[in-house]
């Protein structure tokens, strides 16, 4: 199998980038220590790190809505959660068999206050919740343009077995298993997928939007400060599934048309050889940079679904 | 292939299909792992056989066993095969957390492929031939005693269910042996299990067992339904029914309407494999979205069908082990049922994902908290059970208690989930499956312990083993917050699920410690059948003959342990929601029958045995393309059924004498027997006779 050496390349590299050392400063260590506190009473001193992957640790205004809704949620469910976490070891405990002088009143079975209780305030808090939910979706749909003064950069995605594949339509350039952004500029991605069913997820900027042959979805974000983010699939799509990994390169305005004049100068242009070598399975061990791509390539995938299986 | 005998016989088996041949040709830890499952289930059933006939119990199993119609008696076997998937499905679930562990950055010991494998095998034997047999045997065992009958509806029915399920755990045993299984998940998605993605022999046992199942399933609903409707002794009237009984009737609603979507979806699926169709496939205007919608239109309230029996069985060992009546049982009907009705409504919480407008999953969104409502009532109305009660701490009620702890804590991040905002960060990550098994080990897996420990002495005739069962509890429940709460910390991280290799150094304490909490889990396991040899080992000692230990009020616990094949001499009349309860404080619990009547009793009948073993046989023969194999198990079986249906003699009287034999036997065990108090009912001294409290 040619692809295992690739896939174990990948993880090679993957393993000395992870491997380097990164410097936490102050601010980053306070926002981990809160979000420790905030997110999940069990994480422990050597856990901190993996939530800084994560939403707890955003780097876009979605993933910062995300977030607040999170601890809004949060909050609300502890006091849901609180009553009966109380009440249960502390009833079972002190109606206990042994104790004696409890009252024991075997044939109590109703009581319309304690009905009222149980039912009333339960009912309201999921009224309310139902509020925060329906505001929330609206607001945070992934199909929603973000609120800007500049036009959002167009990026189409292809999901292959097991790589990404971003198509910048606007600046006739592409890219495997790299996606470069603009700091502060939304982005506008169309997904599709030229094989099975795959989602998307940036942990850290958007939440998961699934890509399917055949058809287009949608998905609206923004990265607010530079930075290199994991992004991955996270659909089950094959042996290659777990290295499916690709970087989200949020850079400065200036650096990101650096990025697209490095990737048009690599006289390397996506034709159909470069093409058919991407529809192979396998893991690429490095991103690729395309200086070029045909037209309409993002509505060709679309299109083949329509024809008899190859 | 220059044979033409060879495919036509064979179909598409070669030998590398056999994991001795590839571990031989490829010796890695992967493989070797591999082909010891596969000479485990060789070796392991060779045993079995080899036991059997030594011990000459052959014809007793059969005609005490395998042809019985005798609810009791199809109940234990259904837990039985829970008990030995549950088994291969842990240790699955095991290697794979070691697996992960010691994959990050790393290779790990365990491919790809064989983890693809894994996963999916776990989840569907966790579903399919653990969770649904265990809470059916459950239901088989005890509901039609509680509402006072002799057995179910439609007897054989009731076995072919059994054997059809058994037949489809089989093949899921024979994939370890023969070929290997499906790698796209315990749901199956498409197109990666169409053919232009999966074109290996996997995707095909997943069908055909979860096909197999999903029939027996379907039958299974409508017999224990219409034996609720129709079976109930006099006196009992719908609001009469132990909470046990309301919550079986609507796991057989449930099953009614859902299973029928799963049987489509496995059916189309199959369709495009076998016959070229293009239902979900990527070409030809296939959609693989009317798949996700058919299979969760099944899978959600396949949620509540395998967690509302659990619910009973708290209703019922919470009310006991506090000494009380149950609370706000009306509350609690109303709760059952509104579940039922709310679990259609919420399917598409399961992909919030794809694309749909943001109205729609707001609706479903809110759909989904809703049912936590009435959930959260029962909750409550199990504390209030306990309120002004006289609490004992058996190991049913810590079961008990340790649900309504941990469930809390599943709901909770079940209402996260249901913001599909939220859902978007953490959909496909272990966050999920976090929160998956944190409903149902809490919400089936315990309530099935529970009601194991609840009813078993009923089923038996002696008590299991205290000390080992509060091992193998402490073990589920540390071992469960172990296991899983790291999880929900590396799917807040973005851990996908289904990974077999991990890239991230900051996921490692975590995956030590989900790693420690399988094992502890496994033990649990274990510490459950060494409970079972002790308890069996110290039978004498531990036997409750008279049949009421914990001093209940059900119908159940009014006849003797191990009850007669015809449950009740004299079908009984309740005029109380705690009958037995109410015959106790009246001071005449075991008054005896007037005169004994024959019984007629189903006879027993091969038609189970055979049409679960033909349909498996078809279902290989589908598999591997052996042609003239499902053709023939086609055949005979629908030659089977026809064959049934000359039969004529399908009863089997029991005498009068005989009853009052077997009747007045029982009657002398409750003379002998001293009443016990409550305090003392872990001891040796409960013989059965509860000691009635002022």
């Amino acid at each position: 199998m040619p692809e295992c050496s690739l896939i174990d390349r990948l993880s090679a590299r993957v393993r000395r980038r992870s491997f380097r050392k990164r410097s936490p400063s102050l601010a980053s260590t306070r926002r981990c220590l809160a979000t420790a506190i905030a997110a999940t009473p069990l994480a422990f001193v050597g856990g901190c790190d993996v939530l800084r992957l994560g939403v707890a640790n955003p780097a876009g205004p979605v993933a910062e809505a995300q977030w607040h809704l999170l601890l809004i949620v949060g909050a609300v469910l502890f006091f849901v959660a609180a009553p009966v976490l109380i009440l249960t070891p502390i009833i079972a405990w002190h109606y206990r068999l042994g104790k004696k002088g409890n009252v024991y009143r075997p044939t109590w079975t109703f009581s319309w206050p304690l009905e009222g209780l149980i039912w009333i305030p339960p009912t309201g808090i999921v009224v309310g919740l139902g509020f925060v939910l329906w505001h929330y979706t609206i607001a945070l749909d992934p199909y929603r343009p973000l609120p800007s003064t500049q036009p959002a950069l167009e990026v189409q995605a292809v999901a292959l077995d097991w790589k990404w594949l971003f198509i910048y339509p606007d600046q006739g350039a592409a890219a495997v298993n790299q996606m470069a952004i603009p700091v502060g500029r939304p982005v506008h991605v169309s997904l599709t997928s030229g094989t099975v069913m795959q989602s998307l997820l940036i942990p850290q900027l958007a939440g998961q939007i699934y890509a399917m042959a055949g058809m287009t979805t949608q998905l609206n974000f923004a990265a607010n400060r530079p930075g290199t983010f994991r992004g991955q699939n996270t659909q089950f799509n094959g042996l290659g599934f777990q290295n499916q990994k690709f970087e989200v390169l949020a850079m400065p305005p200036d650096a990101f048309e650096a990025w697209v004049a490095r990737a048009r100068a690599t006289a390397r242009p996506l034709d159909p050889a470069a093409l058919d070598g991407l529809m192979q399975k396998s893991v690429p061990p490095e991103p690729i940079l395309y200086s070029s791509v045909p037209p309409d390539l993002f509505q060709t995938f679309i299109a083949r679904t329509q024809e008899p299986s190859r | 292939m220059t044979e033409p005998l060879w495919p036509a016989l064979l179909g598409r088996f070669g030998w590398q299909d056999l994991p001795f041949v590839r571990a031989w040709a490829d010796p890695s830890l992967s493989e070797i792992i591999g082909a010891g499952a596969g000479a485990l289930v060789v070796v392991g059933g060779l045993a079995v056989v080899v036991l059997i006939t030594w011990l000459g119990r052959w014809g007793y199993l059969w005609r005490e066993w395998f042809t019985s119609l005798d609810h009791k008696r199809i109940g234990i076997l259904y837990v039985v095969i829970a008990f030995t998937m549950l088994s291969r499905a842990l240790v699955e679930a095991v290697l794979m957390r070691m697996q992960q562990a010691a994959a990050i950055n790393a290779p790990g010991f365990i491919a790809p492929d064989h983890f693809a494998q894994l996963f999916t095998t776990h989840g569907s034997i966790m579903i399919f031939f653990m969770a649904m047999p265990f809470l059916t045997g459950a239901i088989n065992y005890v509901m039609p005693l509680q509402i006072g009958a002799r057995d179910v509806a439609f007897p054989l029915l009731n076995a072919v269910s059994l054997w059809l399920t058994a037949g489809a755990a089989g093949l899921m045993m024979v994939s370890l042996v023969i070929g290997r299984f499906s790698t796209g998940g315990w749901t199956g998605y498409p197109p990666y299990t169409e053919l232009a993605f999966s074109p290996d022999v996997g995707p095909d046992y997943w069908i055909w067992a979860v096909t197999l199942g999903s029939i027996g399933t379907t039958l299974s609903g409508l017999n224990f339904a219409v034996t609720i409707y129709k079976l109930r002794c006099p006196g009992m009237t719908l609001m009469r029914m132990p909470m046990f009984v309301w919550t079986s009737l609507c796991t057989s609603i449930l099953m009614i309407f859902a299973m029928p979507p799963l049987t489509v979806a496995t059916a189309l699926l199959a369709l495009d494999r076998y016959l070229g169709f293009h239902f979900f496939t990527n070409d030809l205007g296939g959609n693989m979205m009317n798949y996700a919608n058919l299979i969760w239109l099944f899978g959600h309230p396949e949620v509540y069908i395998l967690i509302l029996p659990a619910f009973g069985v708290y209703s019922e060992v919470i009310a006991t082990f506090s000494s009380k009546e149950l609370y706000g049982y009306t509350s609690l009907v109303i709760a059952t049922m509104a579940i039922a009705v709310l679990s259609f409504t919420v399917w598409v919480h399961h992909f919030f994902t794809m694309g749909q407008s943001a109205n729609i999953n707001a609706v479903f969104g809110i759909a989904t908290m809703t049912i936590g409502l009435p959930t959260g009532v029962k909750i409550y109305d199990w504390i209030w059970t306990m309120f002004r009660g006289r609490v004992r701490f058996s190991v049913s009620m810590l079961y008990s208690l340790a649900f309504m702890m941990t469930f809390v804590l599943g709901g909770l991040t079940g209402i996260i989930l249901a913001f599909p905002p939220l859902d978007y960060l953490v959909h496909n990550t272990l966050f999920l499956v976090a929160h998956f098994h944190n409903m149902l080990i809490p919400g089936l897996l315990y309530g099935m312990l529970a009601g194991y420990h609840y009813w078993f002495p009923k089923a038996f005739g002696f008590r299991l083993d205290e000390k080992w069962g509060r091992i193998s509890f402490g073990c589920w429940v540390v071992g469960f917050y172990l296991a899983f709460m790291p999880l929900y910390v590396l799917g807040a991280g973005g851990m996908t699920r289904r990974s077999q290799a991990v890239f991230e150094p900051a996921f490692r304490p975590w995956l030590y410690v989900a790693g420690v909490g399988a094992l502890v889990l496994l033990s649990a396991l274990a510490s459950l059948f060494v409970q079972l040899l002790v308890s069996i080992r110290n039978r004498e000692a531990n036997r409750v003959p008279v049949g009421d230990p914990w001093n209940a009020g059900g119908l159940e616990w009014s006849i003797a342990a191990p009850p007669p094949e015809y449950n009740f001499a004299v079908i009984p009349t309740v005029n109380d929601r705690d009958p037995f309860h109410g015959d106790k404080a009246d001071g005449d619990p075991y008054a005896p029958p007037k005169r004994y009547e024959a019984i007629a009793m189903p006879a027993n009948s091969m038609t189970g045995p055979a049409l679960g073993g033909l349909g498996a046989v078809t279902a290989f023969g589908l598999v591997w393309h052996m042609w003239w194999l499902a053709g023939f198990g086609l055949a005979a079986g629908i030659a089977t059924i026809v064959a049934r249906s000359f039969v004529r003699d399908l009863h089997r009287t029991i005498p009068a004498a005989e009853v009052a034999r077997i009747d007045r036997h029982w009657r002398r065990d409750i003379r002998k027997a001293k009443p016990v108090g409550r305090a003392v009912e872990g001891t040796r001294a409960n013989r059965g006779l509860a000691e009635v409290e002022a």
